[in-house]
């Protein structure tokens, strides 16, 4: 007999989540340490992880924040890393029509990419019942919660890791890893690849824009070479 | 001033970051269901992930290099080789991180 109650789907969200912080443990504290080295005091650092709580882009915050960039720009920078979000907000929409508003706001705010991942599983195969939706919130909340923990850490050791260790390169790591998840077909790594040659000139643009310079360069082209992928995907 | 700058720019980011999440969520009935916008949306995660790679990789304190004699850019070459074998982020970073420590120790 298939338990469907809040508090069993809530735990097998838990449940779900665990293994995965342990690739978001380590970024959350790579984070506080790289948010204190970019300037930020300890304090916005801890609090950009429940206000704004999206890892790559919170990095992407700390590095143009010390670099003065225009909050506009900043802003808009931080869409365009999230948009992938759009995505899984379009997947769950229909596993959540029917609850109420602030059902919709609290998953809305926990739907990360760890989240999704570990929840889209169980909303798209498993029994379509009243409180399946508890279980995202097991997986977003395990999550929020290992973020805000992990960051604290990084901000309270961040003074005590030497420079020396190059530990700011486990960024670049964790963005490695996530885009060969993100390629699926020849076009995506054009996409990768057409941003990140564009991206080194494009930072000489004004007003910080060339991250947003680049990404969009990167999509063109990867639109344009969608033709000569294969008919598999 | 400039916490005040700070506390509104993080939340104009944060405000922008849940909106994106909320979309389908609350207004999927109401938004277009067009097949260009889920072609486009499909190279976003590559094209933003390769530009925040470039300059993490060639760019040093402010300084372009992007010759042979950068570690990162070799320790970056392990950890793409790691992710493709592996899939897994954790294994990715350990690779990559052991691979610039050794190459900062062999020639640094």
């Amino acid at each position: 007999m298939f338990d469907d109650s809040p508090r069993a789907e809530f735990l097998g969200g838990v449940r779900a989540e665990l293994p995965l912080l342990l690739g978001v443990v380590p970024f959350g504290l790579i984070f506080g340490v790289l948010g204190l080295a970019a300037g930020l005091p300890g304090w916005a650092v801890v609090l950009s992880s429940s206000l704004i709580f999206a890892g790559s882009s919170q990095v992407v915050f700390a590095q143009l924040w010390s670099g003065a960039t225009p909050p506009p720009v900043m802003a808009a920078t931080v869409g365009v890393v999230n948009l992938r979000h759009l995505l899984y907000s379009a997947a769950v929409a229909d596993y959540l029509r029917d609850l109420p508003w602030r059902w919709k706001l609290l998953l809305a705010y926990l739907l990360t990419d760890e989240a999704f991942a570990a929840a889209i599983g169980r909303l798209r195969d498993g029994p379509p019942t009243a409180h399946r939706h508890w279980f995202l919130c097991g997986t977003g909340f395990t999550l929020w919660a290992g973020w805000q923990l992990s960051t604290l850490a990084g901000v309270l050791l961040g003074a005590a890791i030497p420079e020396s260790w190059s530990l700011d390169f486990s960024i670049a790591l964790t963005f490695i890893a996530l885009l060969v998840l993100s390629v699926h077909k020849r076009s995506d790594a054009w996409a990768a690849i057409a941003a990140a040659a564009v991206v080194i000139p494009a930072l000489a643009l004004p007003h910080k824009s060339g991250l947003l310079v680049a990404a969009g360069v990167g999509i063109a082209v990867g639109l344009f070479m969608r033709r000569f992928d294969g008919k598999t995907p | 001033m400039s916490t005040t700058r700070l506390l509104l720019t993080m939340a104009a980011c944060g405000l922008v970051t849940f909106l994106i999440r909320l979309s389908f969520i609350a207004f999927g009935r109401y938004l277009p269901d067009d097949p260009r916008i889920e072609a486009f949306l499909r190279y976003v995660p590559p094209a933003i992930l390769g530009a925040l790679i470039g300059p993490e990789i060639f760019m040093l304190g402010g300084n372009l290099n992007a010759t042979s004699d950068n570690p990162r850019l070799w320790a970056a070459l392990v950890a793409l080789l790691v992710a493709r074998l592996t899939r897994s982020v954790l294994a990715t970073i350990a690779a990559g991180m052991g691979a610039l420590w050794a190459i900062q120790l062999w020639f640094g």
